[in-house]
């Protein structure tokens, strides 16, 4: 898929940290182009250190690219973050000093929402969440999970069109994760947003994208997109889908080299599974 | 009460206790030192004739100033310094050797400068305590997490918004050490001002009863500041304790 009229996009995307007190200018990114159409899931996976989050970064406006250009609903993105954008971060990004409910509505309080559709917008994502029971709780008194469910709902009641998410599992076990992804391939579907996920995870790229970016080693630059053809209405049970080992085992040659490459290791030849 | 907090009370009330044993039974010199119950006794004879009010007043009234100054000032100088990294390679030095340097010794200056009234004890006390809350704000700011500016960011918060909204909350628990070291230092400044030069204040008035050798005086006002310290201190604790309890895992 590559939309003619997508909800957000980079082109020719390059960014360059430059050198500061003794350490080189790092190329981090690029160039990299990318379109998302609206309601479209797109996974990213790369070896570590790839610029990964670099690049979700610049597509939420919160770095500014070297070079290239990004655009948000057909504006350029340039010198903020606009209105309609969600990011969920991989640290844990819940404010301590609120409880449960004071996190999920603290971007609908700022947004001057009224109190009526904040109270139903917060108590629909608590539930949704799975956070009922907790509200009243701070941070401090929930296990690392239950902090990025918070940060995802936090999110969520914003209603973004483009939700970025950045190894938002990452802290959670196997299980965890993959009752997590049907909760964000349903509400996927509810919002109709368009998602970038950005995930070590393979399996979890594959199980819950439409397209999978595969990065090189850094700069990254995306090596190949691969459409899984799963159909919206889709749920982790397609991890027991023929195609989901054949697309997994696709994702891991492309991504073998790279990621030895990125260990400092010279990338043997790859055999096709 | 906790084990620890009972240890703590019976060694204060062990010490009290000694120290009236002592007095009582003459093994300690009654012109070195008078019983406590009798410090006590003075102190609420000088607070039923009202000979409290005015030095209580005058020193609370330039603690609370130079607290206020110190905070405030030191607070923004924090911000100001953590924003710009060229400033804090310039900054870091000065401050670790800064309690280094004997402020008192600026005293006459400061008379010269502001003239023989409140004023430069205010200085000192502000001098004394603006550095605790500039050095407590800078390390408040390093340890305010980067991710959550970039919530901050994402939801479109101004650079004032997220210092008051995100910034602020996130360092509170260092901001709140910050407070109650620059209440002490403001407490020592203005109190040792008053000692040395003032005409007002319990810092003079404790300096004017030992020159006229009124030990009770002397010894009720001295119990009457570390009350005050320790009560104002314990109540900033307590608040803090409640603000960082909530922060903590349970």
């Amino acid at each position: 898929m590559n939309p003619a009229n997508p909800r957000a996009g980079l082109s020719a995307v390059s960014t360059v940290f430059p050198a500061r007190e003794g350490h080189p200018a790092v190329h981090a990114l690029g160039p990299v182009d990318l379109d998302l159409a609206a309601g479209e899931f797109v996974a990213v996976v790369g070896p570590s250190g790839c610029g990964k989050t670099t690049l979700l970064e610049t597509l939420a406006g919160l770095t500014r690219p070297t070079s290239g250009s990004v655009t948000f609903e057909g504006r350029p993105v340039a010198g903020g973050v606009p209105a309609g954008i969600g990011v969920v971060f991989q640290e844990d990004a819940s404010f301590p000093w609120l409880n449960v409910w004071d996190n999920i509505a603290f971007g609908l309080r700022r947004a001057g929402v009224a109190a009526a559709e904040i109270r139903a917008r917060v108590d629909y994502a608590v539930g949704f969440m799975g956070l009922s029971g907790f509200v009243r709780a701070y941070p401090a008194q929930l296990s690392g999970g239950m902090r990025q469910r918070v940060c995802i709902a936090r999110t969520l009641v914003l209603q973004p069109r483009l939700i970025l998410l950045d190894e938002p599992f990452g802290a959670l076990d196997q299980q965890t994760r993959l009752l997590m992804g049907d909760e964000l391939l349903r509400l996927w579907r509810e919002t109709k947003a368009s998602v970038l996920l950005i995930t070590h995870a393979i399996d979890e790229a594959v199980m819950l994208a439409d397209r999978v970016g595969i990065m090189s080693a850094r700069p990254g630059r995306f090596i190949e997109l691969i459409a899984t053809g799963w159909p919206a209405a889709r749920t982790s049970a397609v991890v027991a889908d023929e195609a989901f080992g054949r697309l997994t085992a696709r994702v891991w040659s492309q991504l073998r080299g790279e990621s030895l490459r990125a260990l400092g290791r010279e990338a043997p030849e790859a055999t096709e599974p | 009460m906790r084990k620890v907090t009972l240890v703590q009370v019976l060694i204060v009330a062990g010490g009290i206790a000694l120290l009236e044993l002592l007095t009582r039974e003459g093994i300690t010199d009654r012109l070195t030192m008078i019983p406590p119950s009798q410090m006590a006794a003075h102190l609420w004879d000088m607070a039923r004739v009202g000979a409290l009010a005015e030095p209580l007043a005058h020193t609370l009234g330039n603690v609370a100033i130079a607290f206020v100054l110190s905070v405030a000032v030191g607070a923004a100088i924090g911000f100001a310094v953590h924003a710009a990294p060229r400033l804090r390679r310039l900054a870091d030095p000065l401050l670790a050797s800064y309690y280094a340097v004997p402020f008192f010794v600026f005293y006459p200056l400061l008379i010269a400068i502001f003239g023989l009234n409140r004023w430069p004890l205010v200085m000192i006390g502000f001098v004394f305590g603006a550095a605790a809350m500039v050095i407590a704000t800078l390390n408040g700011l390093d340890r305010v997490p980067r991710v959550l500016r970039k919530v901050a960011r994402v939801h479109g918060l101004g650079p004032v918004a997220e210092a008051l909204r995100v910034t602020l909350p996130a360092a509170a628990p260092h901001l709140f050490t910050g407070l109650k070291l620059a209440l002490a230092y403001c407490f020592i400044g203005v109190i040792a001002g008053e000692f040395i030069l003032s005409g007002e204040g319990l810092g003079h008035a404790i300096a004017y009863a030992y020159d006229s050798f009124d030990n009770p005086t002397m010894y009720a006002l001295m119990l009457l500041v570390v009350v005050l310290a320790i009560g104002v201190n314990a109540s900033l604790h307590l608040w803090e304790q409640r603000l960082i309890a909530r922060r903590r895992q349970s």
